[in-house]
């Protein structure tokens, strides 16, 4: 029998929640207490950097960020300096990861796949870089990806797929430190607007599939809205 | 006795770490599997916990610096009294940061598995170029070493093409395709493996007890296809008039009854509708007896993450909506926090499920004994329908009932479902 990964959408959340979460699932998958999981949310706005990061690659000053509410956290994942908010789906796979699939470069090669092939559902095609990690359109970057693993192959940390973000909040960074290449979304690439929990639960079908794992909605009465296939009425 | 910290390898293709973090000083005491230090590899930062508990007695590569995989970068003291004796290199790094680690990292001395990797704490050194057998166990990512030991292969044999001349999984699949393995294959073969159970080495197979829950459900549902003749019927509902209702009341509802309006009380409300009308659906078989049920109990399937669980609305249609709609979030809240008194989920006369949730059609549930019939809510998809001679775009849902052929025929099981149809798809706004 394949184990399950629960499915969860949270909505909007601020960053340092999703951190304590995170860190409270770990612990209980660790533990053997929880399932895997699967958070799906969305950000405020708030500029992160990885534990590789170049301070330099935050363009914004002090005073804008202050003026537009906009934190800055530094955070235990890998990879530069990255921007979230609204529109953007955010996916926190908390993971126990066993036997073969105990391969740092395996598992964000899953998420790119489950990330290229959830697009794809749209309609969309998207590719990987070699070298850079990440899915892009063409030139254009589509999805971050930044993954932290703890002590027993754990996974938190994610990645984040531009759904209908407002692009013009990642003039504040140089992504991941690429100076060359821009940001895009789904809705520019398509030309229309694509509703995040539709994109969160093609997300969650295809990573659940990439990671051999069975995925279970929330139970969650609040989220039932979402495993309920819903915002399918215009 | 020294134990050697070592760059583990992450993959099978990660040649080499960044080390970020030291959460431990020289001189500090470990637990082992209590996190040790971070590295960076690509895009994962990972923390990689202390082979044994002891002293750190040596730190040999600083934050900033890249290792090879199976470099040793620090030594642990696990003999308390040594360790007391001083550090065999004084030199330790800036404490850059405090240690962070987990106050209690949980102590778990017995669980190998568990732990990442740790490469073979003999190699001391990363494996020059070239090949390296004569030198001891070349360096053996979990993955050969498997496949060596299944396939009866002497890794040493295998020319390595990886970083360092290692033997990479690829190098040793092409080695057996052209020599042929030395024993017959593993029954599984090698393909990638689902991921739940771990296999030690040289294991085949893997024998799991099951919970008590999931024996509970394997009973349940053998038990009840031996019991009912089940049969199956699918309609489709257009729920534009759902959807359109739905959207009008969600943030009344939100404001007013303080819940989150779903489809699913709609779904309990017209089955309840359509139960009155065929009351033998709501019946069970009592040896040669049908008994028929006044109470309308819904029992709605909810999945965990360690399992199933059907709580039941009792009296269901004595509800209003926004009554469903609160009821059926308090018991699939409970469910979930394993907080559900035992007589909530006892007493159903009539099932729904949701088997649509991950983009399924349709699916065919296992009757709920001792109920007659359980109805399935696939997921909720635009798609395009015929209406009067022109395509539109619908939100359509597929409703399956299996039922039991004992009691129920196929005539009453689609007049039911039909009547279903008809009063989702013009939903009384008066209910709401």
């Amino acid at each position: 029998m394949t184990s399950s990964i629960l499915v969860r959408w949270l909505g909007r959340v601020p960053y340092r929640e999703a951190i304590a979460l995170q860190e409270s699932l770990v612990d209980a998958v660790r533990r053997g207490e929880a399932s895997d999981h699967l958070l799906l949310l969305e950000h405020p706005e708030v500029i992160t950097l990885g534990r590789g990061a170049d301070p330099l690659h935050v363009l914004l000053s002090a005073e804008e960020g202050a003026r537009r509410g906009i934190e800055i956290h530094e955070t235990g994942r890998g990879g530069d300096v990255t921007y979230h908010g609204p529109g953007q789906l955010v996916g926190y796979p908390i993971v126990s990861l066993r036997g073969e699939r105990r391969d740092a470069r395996r598992y964000l090669r899953e998420i790119e796949e489950a990330l290229i092939l959830a697009v794809a559902d749209h309609g969309i095609r998207a590719d990987r870089i070699p070298g850079l990690t990440g899915i892009w359109s063409g030139e254009q970057k589509l999805a971050a990806i930044g993954v932290r693993i703890s002590t027993g192959w754990i996974t938190s940390h994610g990645f984040a797929l531009n759904v209908s973000t407002d692009l013009s909040g990642f003039r504040f960074i140089v992504p991941c430190g690429i100076r060359d290449r821009g940001v895009t979304s789904m809705e520019r690439i398509l030309g229309r607007g694509v509703a995040i929990l539709d994109a969160a639960a093609r997300v969650a079908t295809r990573l659940a599939e990439r990671l051999s794992l069975r995925a279970v909605p929330s139970p969650a009465a609040e989220e039932r809205l979402f495993s309920m296939a819903v915002e399918a009425c215009p | 006795m020294r134990v050697d910290v070592i760059m583990p390898q992450m993959g099978e293709s990660i040649a080499e770490g960044t080390i970020t973090r030291w959460m431990k000083k020289v001189g500090d005491t470990v637990q082992r599997d209590e996190p040790l230090f971070e590295i960076s590899t690509d895009k994962v930062d990972a923390e990689i916990p202390s082979p044994s508990a002891g002293t750190l007695l040596e730190i040999r590569n600083r934050e900033g610096e890249t290792v090879p995989v199976s470099q040793v970068v620090g030594v642990i003291e696990t003999d308390a009294s040594a360790a007391a004796s001083g550090p065999a290199t004084p030199e330790s790094p800036k404490p850059a940061a405090a240690p962070k680690a987990p106050a209690a990292a949980p102590a778990r001395p017995t669980q190998e598995p568990e732990r990442a990797p740790a490469a073979p704490a003999s190699s001391a050194a990363p494996t020059p170029p070239g090949r390296s057998s004569e030198q001891g166990a070349p360096f053996l990512s979990p993955v050969v070493r498997r496949i060596a030991e299944e396939q009866g292969v002497d890794p040493t044999r295998v020319p390595g093409t990886g970083a360092g001349g290692r033997v990479t999984k690829k190098d040793i699949l092409d080695f057996i395709a052209r020599e042929g393995a030395a024993a017959p294959p593993a029954a599984a073969g090698i393909a990638s493996t689902p991921s739940t159970p771990t296999f030690a080495a040289g294991e085949r197979v893997k024998r799991v007890p099951m919970s008590p829950m999931r024996k509970k459900i394997a009973e349940h549902m053998v038990e009840s296809r031996r019991t009912s003749a089940h049969v199956h019927s699918v309609f489709e509902v257009d729920m534009s008039r759902v959807s359109k209702l739905r959207e009008k009341y969600r943030g009344a509802y939100e404001e007013r009854h303080g819940v989150k309006l779903t489809f699913l009380p709609f779904f309990i409300k017209s089955a309840c509708e359509a139960l009155r009308a065929w009351p033998v659906l709501n019946s069970s078989v009592e040896g040669e007896e049908s008994v028929y049920r006044r109470e309308l109990n819904i029992g709605i399937a909810v999945a965990l993450d360690w399992g199933l669980i059907v709580p039941v609305v009792k009296h269901a249609d004595e509800l209003s909506v926004a009554g469903l709609a609160r009821k059926v979030n308090d018991l699939a809240d409970r469910a979930r926090t394993k907080k559900l008194n035992p007589d909530e989920v006892a007493g159903g006369t009539f099932t729904i499920t949701n088997p649509g949730v991950f983009g399924g059609l349709f699916g065919l549930p296992i009757i709920h004994q001792p109920q007659v019939a359980i109805l399935g809510v696939g997921g909720i998809q635009r798609r395009p329908v015929v209406i009067d001679d022109a395509i539109a775009i619908r939100p359509m849902v597929y409703l399956s009932m299996s039922y039991d052929h004992r009691v129920v025929d196929g005539a009453i099981a689609d007049q039911f479902l039909a009547q279903v149809k008809r009063s989702l798809e013009s939903f009384d706004e008066s209910l709401l």
